[in-house]
């Protein structure tokens, strides 16, 4: 059984496989690769018969891939602190500027007191780390019921 | 003066809920103390040396009696009966108990405030002029932009994880700057281009901390409709850009410096040009809107033909002394700005308590149209006193201990908490400031002295703004031992500069006998009336370095 995330403010079982450096790619499946090994063999990559994500997130900006959203159903941004915010302006950015339509998820280090700014920069779903209140997360939506300035929503 | 509507008052109270909850769930344990760092500082909160301390936002310095009787209250109820004014014109509580702080927070969201974004890595109130909207040399009141700034920059999704703190200031004037825009990460002065249209000139990258720098400007003319993309532009280079390994190079200034100003312009213009056409994009009508609520009272017009304030000045030498350092003109005849002396000898800087608060609020009810305003020298202001009422006022003020006559001299000095207060402070500065007071109690030294500003910090992270002091004096821990730099030359006003330090630092029974030693050079020096800094200027500190270590 997959592990929980929310998405589309609901908790579902996720069915995207997070594929590690050594691991070898998989016939088919959903899979989320890192940006390294989207660099080293986007070749063989390009044909994977199923659907496919990447994660960015710290040094990797979003404008790294700008050029090849195309290929992915899904961007992660990756949050290995939740004090570096550097990942809100990227997901504006792949959704103002870029036009990514896809899902855009948090994954890593994120704090149910974020849940409300990421929302509103554009992502659509969230990977709590272990230990992390889902419940109380999927509740964070609603902190605020208006806003001053305009975002993604 | 702005009023909240739905949406305003709406926001505050769900962020009294949420960091209610937040408070809550660090009590409970289940919110790290490294996770509620940056909340609570979002919140205004730190954790200092003997209590939390609690910074409360006064958007750009203003504040109505009804507010200020509610700062009265708080003392009272949750603190030791006193509060203290800031330099970013914000108020703080140094004793209230971490978990009162929701209640607090609730009390102040019934009055329209907050302590949202008082500190942390995020936008923090942007301040201004004092005498905005009272003061003939102004192009336009400065106020309208600031609570536009306000509104965009509270719960900015975007920018509330800043690789630093981020301070946005904004002028009516290039040339009377008294908002010491050009140390701001953001300095913003009204301005008019060829055509006469008014807007804005942009500096950036100014600030003090560690490492100094006066800000540069990024745009000579930005118009109106631009403002917010312009800002926005700005953050989310800096955002993107700004180093997070190093949180003493982490401030935009660094970054801006790095690159150079015309690489960050260029990064800032083309981040710019992809959204200035966007949703951020300021109409007409709107900013109206927002000028409507500082539009200028309707004002005595048969005000200037009282005779009685003259003849009072004549009757009572100690009035005219009082109002000739701390009253200025007002662009209305018959009406004077009056200054609050918050720096009466033996009180700290800046420090009032709540019995003279609900004095104040009391006044500004009966001649000043209920308004205060709080500057970033950490003195009080009422800005539209009838020159028939500056008198009764004055009285007032003298029964509260609010009218020491020594506004713009050296004893107006601006002094941070320090080592009394504050975890991060190096050496004390509210006895420091003690020790200057006492020294130079003669008034008449003071007068002669004239205009001098000196600027103290109890460490190197300058909440004191030594650096841009007349004179700056900055606290040092030598081996355990409070020790204090001086440094001359420092100007936070529209000739801004950084001051040079003197030497090696001097003990802390030695700062007023330093300082009277420079002091006496400018009284000897000093060449038809000159300023202190003037002469400075003019000859160099070292006349003044070596007075004070012969």
């Amino acid at each position: 059984m997959g592990k929980h995330i929310i998405k589309n403010r609901q908790i579902v079982e996720d069915n995207w496989q997070h594929l590690a450096d050594e691991e070898s790619l998989p016939a088919s499946g959903d899979i989320i690769i890192n940006y390294r090994r989207w660099q080293e063999n986007r070749g063989s990559l390009k044909n994977f018969s199923g659907r496919l994500g990447i994660t960015i997130g710290g040094e990797v900006s979003a404008e790294t891939i700008k050029d090849d959203l195309a290929f992915f159903q899904l961007i992660a941004i990756a949050f290995a602190e939740f004090k570096d915010g550097r990942g809100y302006s990227y997901a504006r950015l792949l959704r103002e500027r870029y036009g990514f339509q896809g899902e855009l998820r948090a994954i890593g280090n994120i704090l149910q007191d974020q849940i409300y700014y990421l929302h509103r920069c554009g992502f659509d779903s969230f990977d709590l780390d272990q230990g992390r209140d889902i419940n109380a997360a999927l509740k964070a939506f609603s902190d605020f019921g208006t806003y001053y300035q305009p975002a993604v929503v | 003066m702005y009023q909240y509507n739905e949406i305003d008052q709406q926001l505050v109270e769900q962020r009294v809920a949420q960091f209610r909850d937040q408070t809550q769930r660090f009590l409970q344990g289940t919110l790290s103390e490294d996770e509620f760092r940056p909340l609570r500082l979002m919140n205004g909160l730190y954790i200092q040396r003997h209590a939390p301390m609690l910074r409360v936002a006064i958007p750009y310095g203003l504040l109505s009696s009804t507010q200020l009787r509610k700062l009265a209250h708080i003392a009272r109820q949750y603190d030791k009966g006193y509060g203290h004014f800031t330099t970013r014109q914000n108020i703080q509580f140094n004793w209230p108990a971490l978990e009162t702080v929701p209640d607090i927070l609730a009390e102040l969201a019934t009055v329209q405030m907050h302590a949202i974004q008082t500190s942390g890595n995020c936008i923090r109130n942007t301040t201004s002029d004092h005498l905005a909207g009272v003061t003939p040399d102004e192009l336009e009141d400065p106020r309208p932009y600031c609570e536009i700034i306000r509104q965009w920059s509270t719960f900015h999704p975007e920018f509330a994880y800043l690789p630093r703190k981020f301070k946005i200031a904004v002028s009516g004037t290039e040339h009377n700057d008294r908002a010491a825009t050009q140390v701001h990460d953001i300095g913003i002065y009204l301005t008019k281009n060829k055509t006469g249209e008014i807007g804005f000139k942009v500096l950036v990258g100014g600030g003090l901390g560690r490492t100094p720098f006066i800000a540069q400007v990024i745009r000579d003319f930005l118009p109106k409709q631009d403002l917010l993309s312009y800002l926005e532009a700005i953050l989310r280079i800096y955002n993107l850009n700004g180093r997070r390994d190093n949180i003493y190079k982490s401030r935009i200034k660094i970054l801006v410096n790095a690159l150079g100003i015309e690489h960050f312009r260029d990064l800032v213009e083309a981040e710019w040009n992809q959204i200035r056409d966007g949703a951020l994009q300021l109409e007409n009508q709107r900013i109206e809107y927002f000028r409507n609520f500082f539009t200028p009272y309707t004002y005595d017009s048969s005000a200037g033909k009282n005779k009685s304030y003259a003849q009072q000045l004549l009757e009572d030498k100690d009035f005219a002394v009082w109002a000739k350092h701390n009253t200025r003109a007002h662009k209305i005849a018959g009406y004077r700005i009056v200054y609050i002396c918050l720096k009466a000898p033996r009180i700290a800087p800046g420090d009032i308590t709540d019995i003279q608060m609900d004095a104040v609020a009391d006044l500004v009810d009966q001649y000043s149209f209920g308004l205060i305003r709080t500057t970033h020298n950490q003195n009080l202001i009422l800005a539209d006193v009838k020159q028939s009422d500056v008198y009764n006022v004055y009285k007032a003020l003298e029964q509260q201990n609010l009218a020491t006559a020594n506004i713009g001299t050296l004893n107006d000095m601006i002094c941070c908490p320090g080592l009394d207060f504050c975890s991060l402070a190096n050496a004390g500065s509210i006895d420091v400031a003690k020790q200057i007071n006492e020294t130079f109690d003669d008034l008449d030294y003071l007068y002669d002295i004239g205009e001098l500003e000196l600027k103290m910090s109890g460490c190197i992270n300058a909440c004191g703004h030594h650096h841009v002091g007349h004179i700056g004096i900055l606290g040092v821990d030598k081996k355990g031992e409070e020790f204090y730099q001086i440094q001359l030359g420092g100007s936070a006003a529209n000739d801004a500069s950084l001051a040079k330090i003197i030497g090696p630092a001097v003990a802390k029974t030695e700062v007023a006998t330093s300082i009277g030693k420079i002091l006496n050079v400018y009284t000897e020096q000093r060449i038809n009336g000159e300023r202190f800094i003037d002469t400075l200027r003019r000859l160099g500190i070292e006349p003044f370095k070596n007075a004070v270590y012969s």
